[in-house]
């Protein structure tokens, strides 16, 4: 079972890092990467859904009979896009942040607003 | 031209949104802006009218045909959730034009009408369209804005609820990606038509639920239902007045729309209810969500963040419709989409007429203001009533019909628990009201504003609130329309899900 379904495992080990870095970690841009860990792996998991074993890349060829499925790749092209959007807002939120508060650290920022 | 409305309703608000960046003088934007808005309010009315006399629309996006291409399909269900939407989007973006002015600079305003716009296209997106990775997209399209829209507010703290938001809300995002792929794994299809004929042959199995549950918890943190709310309160509470008119009248709503969607239209209530405890779950979270967020909604010095608490018991309510899983639960919960969405657009609004005069929704500043602002304060108090559901308004309708359905599922603690609960939103009204209207002015001015400011608003903010005021009264009174659409789709959904 493990060997073959391998990048599965891959998939839950990775979702489950990126996961806990977004609930443990208190600097915003670590959080970020976890963020980008989690999302990932969802990106493997779309690709491994539609990878056919033994099957080419989907352009007609001769000789050819056997396809991967283009559609999960297609979509998940969409969501990298969507993947980046967020991140780099989320960057660009972090900017502000530390402008703002001079600090990136979940309890720093959280002391400076109980000062004032 | 009629037979492209169902991609119109999307396209206008997403081409109005570059559009306004070629424009970039502040008026001229907000002149354009409120031309593309109301332009979907009468799209969305006109959809409206054809869906309840022909039918179901369906319409293929660049003319390919549905299994294969995306399919946008409008019915009842989706044309009523979008009048609510680019209704509420239209009156806030008309009062934009001067209840801006105090709260973002005017160097920045182009950005927010083009940020506003980009929303506004995606919230009627994910309700428009057919096509389950599309809900994906428009999705994220509304939540990126959403944050850029918070971050526009003036406190510091805003950044940090944006923030905050972010990371909750793309999780949830990614939740409903997973449950999105497992579902294609299982069925072979996005469209949501094929699903709903194929989820029944693979009931029992595991994929299935797994899908189920990743996309009813990602779903969930988008619509902030207890316990999964803590991103709203800060949101809401920093984020420019306005902004949280809009977003409370129409964000959470369409994530509501969107789990009724999935929830009977693609699963069916049949599986949802065999493949895992839904309903019980449904009900102990939203009365818990009703109790804990009105209680916690009275100890609030601010008021934007009482009412922010006050979203997330009345989403308790809708997810309490569901849960009964009855016919009668979901027009409740439809009618309280519809109706909450009324009465927190009025009181944000007013709210926000407060804001722009006193420049702070502090409970301090409501101290006497019965008598300096006596038309906001009556909105405020219509509102409220409204919102405890007083006979009369609008809110009365719906906590009537969740009443009704309690008791017809033969649950009577839970309609008990429901008036109970209105009588916790009764304390956080007075308290309101006994500051406005039973306790002296402060004498003191607040800083940098001067005698002419501390009258009534001005009329392009009051006359929206007002809109919203009286068809909140009006809707109360005559439920023809609310009660009648709200009950042909619930008996649809339920019909059809079985």
């Amino acid at each position: 079972m493990l060997p073959e379904l391998y990048n599965y495992w891959v998939v839950i080990l990775l979702m489950m890092t990126g996961f806990y870095i977004v609930i443990v970690q208190g600097n915003l841009i670590k959080k970020l990467i976890g963020l980008n860990l989690f999302q990932t792996s969802v990106f493997i998991f779309y690709i491994s859904l539609g990878k056919v074993s033994g099957g080419s890349a989907p352009i007609f060829a001769e000789g050819v009979s056997s396809y991967s499925n283009p559609l999960p790749h297609v979509l998940i092209l969409t969501a990298i896009v969507v993947g980046i959007a967020t991140t780099a807002l989320a960057l660009a939120l972090v900017i502000r942040i530390r402008n703002a508060y001079g600090t990136v650290e979940e309890e720093e920022l959280q002391q400076r607003d109980l000062e004032c | 031209m009629l037979s492209h409305l169902p991609i119109l309703q999307v396209v206008v608000p997403l081409l109005a949104a570059p559009a306004c960046l070629l424009l970039d003088r502040s008026r001229l934007v907000w002149i354009f802006t409120v031309l593309a808005c109301g332009l979907s309010l009468l799209i969305s009315m006109l959809l409206l009218y054809q869906v309840s006399q022909h039918g179901t629309l369906s319409y293929d996006l660049g003319g390919w045909d549905a299994p294969w291409g995306i399919e946008y399909r409008i019915d009842l269900l989706s044309a009523y959730v979008m009048l609510v939407v680019s209704g509420i989007a239209t009156l806030v973006i008309v009062a934009a034009g001067t209840g801006l002015e105090r709260e973002i600079p005017l160097e920045k305003q182009t950005v927010f009408y083009v940020t506003y716009l980009l929303c506004l296209a995606g919230l009627l997106g994910i309700v428009a369209t057919g096509d389950i990775f599309n809900v994906f997209v428009f999705l994220e399209i509304s939540s990126l804005a959403t944050y850029a829209l918070i971050a526009y507010g003036r406190d510091r703290r805003a950044l940090w609820a944006a923030y905050q938001y972010l990371i909750v809300g793309t999780i949830g995002a990614t939740f409903i990606l997973i449950g999105i792929g497992f579902l294609y794994s299982l069925t072979g299809t996005l469209n949501m038509q094929d699903l709903a004929a194929r989820i029944p042959d693979s009931a029992g199995s595991r994929t299935a639920s797994t899908a189920f549950v990743f996309i009813v918890v990602g779903v969930c943190l988008k619509l902030a239902l207890f316990p999964l709310h803590l991103w709203l309160p800060n949101a809401y509470a920093y984020a420019p007045s306005l902004v949280t008119a809009f977003l409370a009248a129409t964000a959470t709503k369409v994530a509501v729309y969107l789990l009724i969607r999935l929830h009977f239209s693609v699963f069916g209530e049949q599986f949802a209810s065999s493949s895992l405890p839904l309903h019980g779950i449904l009900l102990t979270l939203g009365l818990a969500g009703v109790f804990v967020a009105s209680l916690v909604a009275i100890f609030q010095p601010d008021i934007k963040r009482l009412f922010a608490y006050s979203s997330i018991a009345q989403i308790g309510y809708m997810i309490i419709g569901i849960g009964f899983g009855t016919a009668i639960g979901l027009q409740a919960t439809l009618l309280h989409l519809f109706n909450h969405a009324l009465m927190k657009g009025a009181l944000f609004l007013a709210l926000a007429a407060v804001v722009y005069r006193l420049g702070s929704a502090d409970i301090s500043a409501f101290r006497g203001l019965g008598r300096r602002m006596p038309w906001t304060m009556a909105a405020i108090v219509i509102g409220g009533l409204s919102l405890i559901g007083m006979p009369l308004t609008v809110g009365f309708v719906s906590k009537w019909y969740l009443i009704l359905a309690a008791i017809e599922a033969g649950m009577w603690p839970v309609a008990l628990l429901v008036v109970t609960g209105s009588i916790l939103a009764v304390v956080y009204v007075w308290r309101l009201v006994e500051a406005a209207y039973f306790q002296p002015p402060e004498n003191e001015l607040p800083e940098g504003l001067d005698g002419p400011d501390r009258r009534e608003a001005p009329l392009t903010l009051l006359v929206p609130t007002w809109l919203l005021v009286l068809v909140n009264i009006y809707l109360g009174i005559d439920t023809r329309l609310t009660v009648g659409t709200s009950g042909a789709v619930a008996s649809a959904l339920l019909g059809g899900g079985q």
